[in-house]
């Protein structure tokens, strides 16, 4: 398991993650700590994980998927995670696992597309002088 | 009434919460469960063997079949000797949390399975016993 | 069941079976006069013919299976052969209307009618006569309650196929415009429905890429706290798969219930319409419906008049 690094892509401003296997909690905090790294080396403005071949989601994972988005945000990238599969999504919400400042899209398409609408209103909103975290998020 | 010998597992370290995970899986799918009913079995396992890795530092996983009358289920237990709950009830209530943030999963778990007993001791240790049964 | 020389015990007096076989027409006679003019025969139901005849036939085999038998435990061959008749008799009785009591009511009818012939036979030996009384009825009896319980087993094992059948008989999931399908629900939602539901909902989202789903309850008639809170779990795991789950159809009574029972709804759409509903959807796909004037191009302000329809998309 901890034997292959989770992929991660720079294309265009995005930062690819493709989790492509269920990972373990030593993995979950090395991806992380890496993700965060390659923002700050590649100065990217949005992240996108994809979990479409993710089959289990647990509470560790899922506070690593929270806390990816806010830290990323400090650094001022926006996040969006893809491909949650139904029967995954079904236990999250019955493990009563919010997901807290996670926003989600179907898939890779639909997450570009959010990303970049949502950086366009970031770039909009500061060149009218509107103050950054007045929306955090979702 | 059990037949068989449970599939025991100790729980360590990292790759031991893995191999509960995989044993889960095997077992519920074994068992007829179907798929998002394995799943929640596999979470709900690793959400508890962790706690023991994390709170007991080592314990043991048992994973048994089980009947009731005429309906199947599986049936796992979590065991440790570690510190204990000190609080069963502030644990198994949504929102709780240690300072480190982290809550044990405990409520979360419980809704994933049907059957949910637990006990725990200060300084002796904690028991967990969860039981999904087959819609049939 | 024995085949030694001795009666078994409880079995009937051999003069009792001699007896029934040879007064059996006197007393398929009495027994289908008692029947016919008991208080819940419908005689429009069966013809005569036929009464006389599964009489005669259920009589005959009735004093073979007694004949030698422990009517204590009635657990022989022969005894399989009458539940047999039996059971042929009463799916005849069901194809023709009958409740399904009637065969089990018929057996016990038999029990008034034989004491009379008995009385006449043993009037030499009351002891005797109690005797013979007590294991007629006493066969008669479980012949009866053996009938009465098999139609109810029937029934229910019918009525479980039935809702198995419905539950598997679901709504289609409709995919009613790019992005956007809906499901319809109809009937009363439990458990184990809303679970398979759930799965098919999220399973169909993800397979057509639906941006918005649709779950359409005016076909259900009550909403009680645990099945708002499997439709507020549907919404939830719908939101967490990357799209938005709208609730139509809801009417004024279930709103009510949903206020009363003090269900949270905060960040759940609902809307009383599915048209609204589907309106909505449109906005948050970004596409509009626009009315288009007589020579087929989209017309800005148009009121009215001869127009179709058509749907515009906000950007390719």
């Amino acid at each position: 398991m901890s034997a292959f690094k989770v992929p991660i892509l720079k294309v265009g401003d995005v930062l690819l993650v493709s989790i492509q296997s269920d990972i373990d909690d030593r993995t979950v905090v090395e991806l992380q700590q890496r993700v965060l790294q390659q923002i700050e080396r590649t100065s990217a403005r949005a992240v996108l994980i994809d979990i479409s071949l993710l089959e289990m989601v647990d509470s560790f994972t899922g506070r690593m998927l929270s806390d990816i988005a806010s830290m990323a945000l400090i650094m001022d990238a926006e996040t969006v995670v893809v491909g949650i599969q139904p029967a995954v999504a079904i236990t999250l919400v019955e493990l009563g696992l919010e997901l807290k400042g996670v926003s989600t899209a179907l898939d890779v398409d639909d997450g570009l597309r959010i990303l970049r609408e949502r950086m366009k209103d970031k770039q909009r909103r500061r060149a009218a002088g509107a103050d950054d975290h007045a929306t955090a998020g979702t | 009434m059990q037949q068989q010998e449970p599939d025991r597992i100790q729980v360590e370290d990292n790759d031991d919460v893995v191999r509960v995970r995989a044993r889960v899986r095997e077992a519920a799918e074994r068992a007829g469960f179907g798929h998002v009913d394995q799943l929640r079995l596999v979470t709900a396992a690793s959400e508890l063997a962790r706690n023991i890795r994390l709170y007991a530092k080592r314990g043991l996983v048992e994973i048994l079949p089980v009947r009731k009358g005429n309906r199947r289920g599986l049936h796992i237990k979590f065991e440790d000797s570690g510190p204990g709950i000190p609080d069963i009830t502030l644990a198994m209530t949504d929102g709780y949390t240690t300072s480190r943030g982290l809550g044990k999963g405990l409520p979360g778990s419980r809704r994933l399975v049907d059957d949910f007993e637990i006990e725990s001791a200060l300084g002796e240790g904690t028991t967990i016993r969860i039981t999904k049964w087959l819609y049939e | 069941m024995t085949s030694d020389n001795t009666t078994p015990p409880n079995a009937p007096n051999p003069r009792t079976i001699r007896m029934l076989s040879e007064r059996e027409s006197a007393i398929l006679e009495s027994w289908i006069e008692n029947r016919v003019n008991s208080s819940d025969f419908r005689e429009t139901l069966i013809s005569g013919e036929e009464l006389s005849s599964d009489s005669q036939s259920f009589l005959r085999a009735f004093v073979t299976s007694i004949a030698n038998s422990n009517v204590e435990e009635m657990r022989g061959k022969e005894f399989n052969a009458i539940r047999r008749l039996l059971l042929d008799i009463s799916e005849a009785r069901a194809a023709q209307a009958f409740s399904p009591s009637e065969t089990a009511f018929y057996v016990f009818s038999l029990k008034e009618t034989l004491l009379p012939f008995l009385r006449d036979e043993y009037q030499d030996d009351p002891q005797l006569l109690l005797d013979e009384v007590n294991k007629l009825s006493k066969a008669l009896d479980k012949l009866g309650s053996f009938i009465f319980v098999s139609t109810i087993k029937n029934r229910e094992r019918v009525i479980r196929q039935q809702q198995q059948d419905m539950l598997e008989l679901s709504t289609p999931v409709v995919q009613i415009w790019d992005r956007i399908i809906c499901l319809p629900l109809i009937g009363t939602l439990d458990s184990r429905r809303t679970q398979l539901m759930m799965e098919r909902l999220l399973d169909r989202i993800v397979r057509s890429r639906a941006e918005v789903a649709i779950l359409d309850i005016t076909g259900v008639p009550t909403v009680d706290t645990q099945v708002a809170n499997y439709l507020i779990k549907t919404v939830n795991a719908v939101r967490l798969l990357g799209s938005t789950c709208i609730i139509t159809g809801v009417g004024p009574s279930i709103a009510q219930t949903i206020v009363h029972l003090g269900i949270d709804l905060t960040g759940i759409i609902t809307r009383n319409q599915l048209s609204d509903g589907i309106r909505m959807a449109f906005e948050l796909t970004r596409q509009k419906v626009v009315p288009i004037n007589s020579t087929g191009d989209p017309d800005a302000g148009a009121e009215g008049g001869d127009t179709d329809e058509r749907v515009q998309s906000a950007h390719p």
